[in-house]
């Protein structure tokens, strides 16, 4: 990237056409009036500020180039790539069984989307049906996963406003989540549980009861990070009335998730599609009402307690059986089978040293993460290795509309929406 | 999901307006797809978003795809949603590519392997290299303004030119990377990594 500042900007802004003209910016609450209206309005000029890509304000490696007049945001650019690694080019020369860990660390936050949207779009074409416990289980692991991605986008958000306790707060309800995980995978992060065709193990005696520790006490934990927060002068301040995009605008540019729906329109492919054991769960989809930072974060809080409302559904629920498919063609034999069967060993020895071929063909395969529509497009060519393995990933998407968030707004207001953004860069730039 | 028929009708009705569009239907795993002519991308996609009885009003996603071997040899996808029905509906705007069936090889060869180089800090900006062939399709982002990102990624991946788009640039390669590392043709590790000690090499 060209590190100079005077970078040139395409006549519509660079973001197409951008609905900042209808005034419905408000400054902020006790905040004193814009100097763009003010008298000073005619003296003052615009500059450019750069902003990243390494800054702790913007949660990884992004670089914003502001047009800043005095503190108002005049225009706003993100520059991404920073972290590019290619991961999508990579998963053409890996058979499909290694594309998991891959594409586990596009969005390093939450993981086990990124294993559910491959594997289930590899299942769709090799048309593999999933045991049902496994359906449960990976239920439990994403709606844990989504907990432990709304803890970390809480505990930076809030730290960037000011609470920097929350950090503390929060970070330690995300540990127990990962002891969770460390207790089922053996990892903490990235843990490659998921696999075509269910999960790689049962879950370990104990887990249960740890897990229902946990569940019983997250609403407990949340209503005191609410405590904290609901009624803070300082944090009331910052985020109500600020960052408001209208539900139209945020439908045009493809936002999905918590920030469509704080702004009021309940869409959650958890409801709309069929997809592992979410019909048979009993849950509720939180909106909000102006779509302003205040009605993002109730939003994402209330996902968080409706997600142990899954959790415990899910556990109660959780049926007895295999918890993998028991197709030798694409699933690997029990290890146990390895040194009495001719036929489990001749098996094991094809899928790990070739892997398993899916005919042509290709699928888009969407779920509902942290940050909206995660899908992933997966094109086959009937060999061992997939032709192409694409993610549409929400915060690259979404990332478009920060610039509606954030222009003639106070530049301190540009910090609390991207924090409210919730963007990943990892799963950005891929 | 239309099923088949109801797919046969959404051809027929494109036919009307637009004869010629449709290249193909296709009903795999559940879901439904129209391979398109690019010339008429624009007008599908507006016809799909707005006629009544179709509003596929959502982008969920624009991506590009290489199918080497076969002519066309590009794609791009559109994956369309319509909320109100929870349908999706994926359009392929089927593209030739200009630099192979300006002078191919040899019937069934491929292009030869492009060499990837590494820039050095003193070369200008060169992408595209001048004279470059590339493929060339309609932007829609008047229609679906979600599709700047996406556009410019498939750009950056597979150097297909959206016409018309506001700011067609790479977005998350370097401005100054030459060729299209998506393309089935680029060699995986066709990027030499730079170590201390082979620093003089690629600079």
């Amino acid at each position: 990237m060209a590190e100079s500042l005077d970078i040139k900007r395409s006549p519509a802004g660079g973001m197409g056409v951008g609905g900042v003209e209808d005034g419905r910016r408000a400054p902020a609450l006790g905040a004193p009036p814009s100097p763009a209206t003010g008298p000073a309005a005619e003296h003052s000029e615009v500059m450019t500020v750069n902003i990243g890509p390494h800054h702790p304000a913007t949660h990884g490696v992004l670089r914003l180039v502001v047009d800043l007049e005095g503190e108002v945001v005049k225009d706003l650019r993100p520059i991404i790539g920073y972290v590019h690694t290619g991961i999508e080019k990579s998963c053409e020369d890996k058979s499909y069984w290694k594309v998991i860990p891959f594409v586990e660390r596009m969005d390093y936050v939450s993981y086990f989307f990124q294993m559910e949207a491959f594997c289930g779009a590899v299942e769709r074409m090799i048309e593999l049906e999933i045991p049902p416990r496994a359906r449960y289980l990976r239920t439990i692991f994403l709606e844990l996963n989504r907990i432990h991605s709304h803890l970390v986008w809480l505990g930076t958000t809030a730290l960037d406003l000011g609470a920097i306790s929350m950090l503390w707060y929060c970070f330690r309800e995300r540990d127990r989540i990962l002891d969770l995980f460390e207790m089922a995978a053996g990892q903490r992060m990235h843990t490659r549980y998921f696999q075509v065709g269910g999960v790689i193990e049962d879950i370990p005696l104990g887990f249960e009861r740890k897990l229902r520790e946990f569940v019983a006490d997250m609403p407990v934990r949340v209503s005191q990070y609410q405590a904290l927060l609901d009624r803070n002068e300082v944090f009331l301040s910052r985020t109500k009335g600020t960052g408001i995009v209208s539900r139209e605008r945020l439908l045009e540019l493809g936002v999905t998730g918590p920030l469509l729906r704080a702004a009021g329109e309940p869409w959650d492919l958890r409801k709309a599609f069929d997809y592992l054991a979410y019909p048979e769960m009993d849950f509720k989809i939180p909106v909000g009402t102006v779509g302003d930072n205040y009605d993002r974060y109730r939003v994402r809080v209330a996902e968080m307690v409706e997600s142990t409302r899954i959790i415990e559904q899910a556990l109660d629920a959780l049926p007895e059986g295999p918890f993998i498919a028991d197709d030798r063609k694409y699933v690997l034999p029990p290890r146990s089978e390895l040194s009495t069967s001719m036929e489990s060993l001749i098996h094991h020895f094809k899928l790990v040293t070739e892997g398993y071929r899916v005919g042509p063909g290709e699928l888009y395969y969407a779920i509902e993460s942290p940050r909206g529509e995660l899908g992933c497009f997966v094109l086959a060519d009937g060999s061992a290795k997939p032709a192409r393995v694409h993610f549409r990933d929400p915060s690259f998407v979404n990332l478009q509309a920060f610039r509606d968030m954030s222009v003639d707004g106070y530049v301190a207001d540009m910090i609390c929406s991207l924090g409210m953004l919730d963007p990943i860069l990892g799963g950005v730039d891929r | 999901m239309p099923d088949a028929p109801g797919l046969e009708l959404i051809r027929g009705e494109i036919e009307q307006d637009h004869p010629g569009a449709v290249l193909d239907t296709g009903f795999e795993h559940g879901c439904a797809s129209l391979a398109i002519d690019p010339a008429h991308v624009l007008g599908v996609l507006g016809w799909l978003r707005d006629a009544p009885g179709q509003g596929y009003r959502f982008l969920s996603s624009l991506h590009a795809a290489d199918y080497l071997p076969a002519t066309p040899r590009f794609a791009v996808h559109y994956e369309l949603l319509n909320r109100d029905r929870v349908e999706r509906i994926r359009v392929k705007a089927l593209l030739a590519d200009p630099a192979w069936s300006a002078g191919p090889v040899a019937a069934g060869d491929p292009p030869p392997l492009p060499v990837a180089k590494a820039s050095s800090g003193t070369v200008p900006p060169t992408a595209p290299p001048a004279g470059e062939a590339l493929p060339e399709i309609d932007s829609c982002c008047e229609l679906f303004p979600t599709a700047e990102f996406q556009e410019r990624e498939a750009y950056d991946f597979f150097g297909i030119v959206f016409n018309g788009h506001p700011d067609l640039t790479r977005i998350l390669l370097p401005e100054d990377y030459v060729g299209w590392p998506q393309r089935r043709d680029f060699p995986v590790g066709g990027e030499p990594v730079t170590f201390t000690y082979n620093e003089r090499a690629y600079g």
